[in-house]
């Protein structure tokens, strides 16, 4: 009874998927994906130099062939332009705390 | 039936009259008001360092440390900037090709009109600042525009600074609602926290000044743009208006946007006018 855990942890292990490597078609999704938010953010006039970095970072990768790498910075890139997205519209009201008065 | 509904009516009458007496305050909140936001700016200062001389204000943050100012005195002497006052006075004075000089471009000749910069043009509907006027004077007059963040416009900005010194700032509002509304994307561009650091101008200049952000001692706000064009150290050159904001929203991890953009006009404006009656330093050497 005491070895059937860590037998059944080893056999489900053993039968789990592999992590499996990014291709050029996941790349180019999750960069479209950034690079929509990162022109959204832009059309804003509140785009990050980070979102840009990520960006340049995946398109870099990708031309190296390393498309894990470049989906990684490409899912970064899209979070960053999600998050100055978020800050744009909430400082359309917020900046006003900040005012002396 | 008849005591709740005398009971309905009185609530929704009591209702009324207080929606009634509040909400003049709140249009009152949102009027631009550039005159009370001016007195409010520089009284915040005023109260914030009780021991400032209000003409001091101007010389940042020498104007926070006196050791830092002791040591700007004695740089004064010799100042780092003055490279730039010569070549700006020989620019200043060289005829375009077409024979005609920066002088026929502005009122007085150019000389001694930093103070009345930036102004509201009223048939453009838009902010002018010293810097846009100087390359429409060039443009006008067949030359090529100058880079808003390099040394020939720092050059020429700040021999004209230097004919207006002591002048106090003298930026009008005119009646009119673009001006208005320009003051107020001014200050809403001041307010508003942007890039990744989170930050806005008012984070250093208002919240901050006097403290150190990282070697630097931050200046205030109020009479911040008195001092343009400066020299810093920290660019081993002369900066620009222009170069400042540009550099600030980097600083922030902001992508700036292009200089002499609406916004870093109408921040321009914004900042300016809440400094009117503080003279004219320019230009000014910072670490």
């Amino acid at each position: 009874m005491k070895l059937s855990l860590p037998l059944a942890m080893l056999l489900a292990l053993s039968f789990a998927p592999a992590a499996r490597a990014a291709n050029e078609a996941d790349y180019k999704a999750a960069y479209a994906a950034a690079e929509a938010a990162s022109k959204e953010a832009a059309g804003m006039r509140n785009q990050w130099t980070v979102t840009i970095s990520a960006l340049a970072a995946a398109r870099k990768a990708a031309d190296g062939g390393d498309f894990d790498r470049a989906v990684a910075a490409s899912k970064e890139a899209e979070a960053l332009a999600k998050a100055s997205i978020v800050q744009a519209n909430s400082e359309k009201e917020a900046w006003k705390a900040m005012e002396i008065r | 039936m008849k005591p709740r509904s005398a009971l309905l009516l009185g609530s929704l009458s009591a209702a009324l009259v207080a929606f009634a007496l509040t909400s003049p305050r709140v249009v009152a909140a949102d009027k631009v008001d550039p005159v009370a936001d001016a007195k409010a700016f520089r009284n915040f200062f005023f109260q914030k360092f009780p021991d400032v001389k209000h003409e001091d204000f101007v010389n940042g943050p020498y104007s926070m440390n006196a050791d830092m100012k002791r040591q700007w005195q004695e740089k004064e002497e010799f100042p780092p900037y003055e490279f730039a006052l010569d070549a700006g006075k020989e620019m200043f004075a060289t005829p375009f090709k077409n024979g005609k000089t920066y002088a026929d471009c502005f009122p007085n000749g150019g000389i001694g009109i930093r103070q009345n910069y930036p102004y509201f043009d009223e048939k453009e509907g838009k902010v002018v600042t010293l810097e846009l006027a100087l390359n429409r004077c060039r443009e006008a007059n067949g030359e090529a525009p100058y880079s808003y963040v390099k040394d020939e416009m720092a050059s020429l900005t700040a021999y004209m600074a230097f004919t207006s010194r002591g002048k106090p700032m003298d930026i009008r509002i005119p009646d009119d609602p673009r001006a208005l509304a320009a003051f107020e994307n001014g200050k809403r561009y001041f307010y508003t926290r942007r890039g990744q650091l989170n930050f806005s101008c008012a984070s250093c200049h208002v919240q901050s000044p006097g403290e150190r952000i990282r070697a630097e001692i931050l200046a205030p706000a109020l009479g911040i743009l008195n001092a343009m064009p400066i020299y810093r150290s920290e660019w081993s050159g002369m900066g620009t208006t222009s170069r400042r904001f540009v550099t600030c929203n980097s600083q922030t991890r902001a992508v700036p946007l292009e200089p002499q953009a609406d916004e870093y006009r109408d921040v321009e404006y914004f900042l300016s006018y809440v400094a009117n009656g503080l003279p004219i330093s320019g230009p000014g050497a910072r670490p």
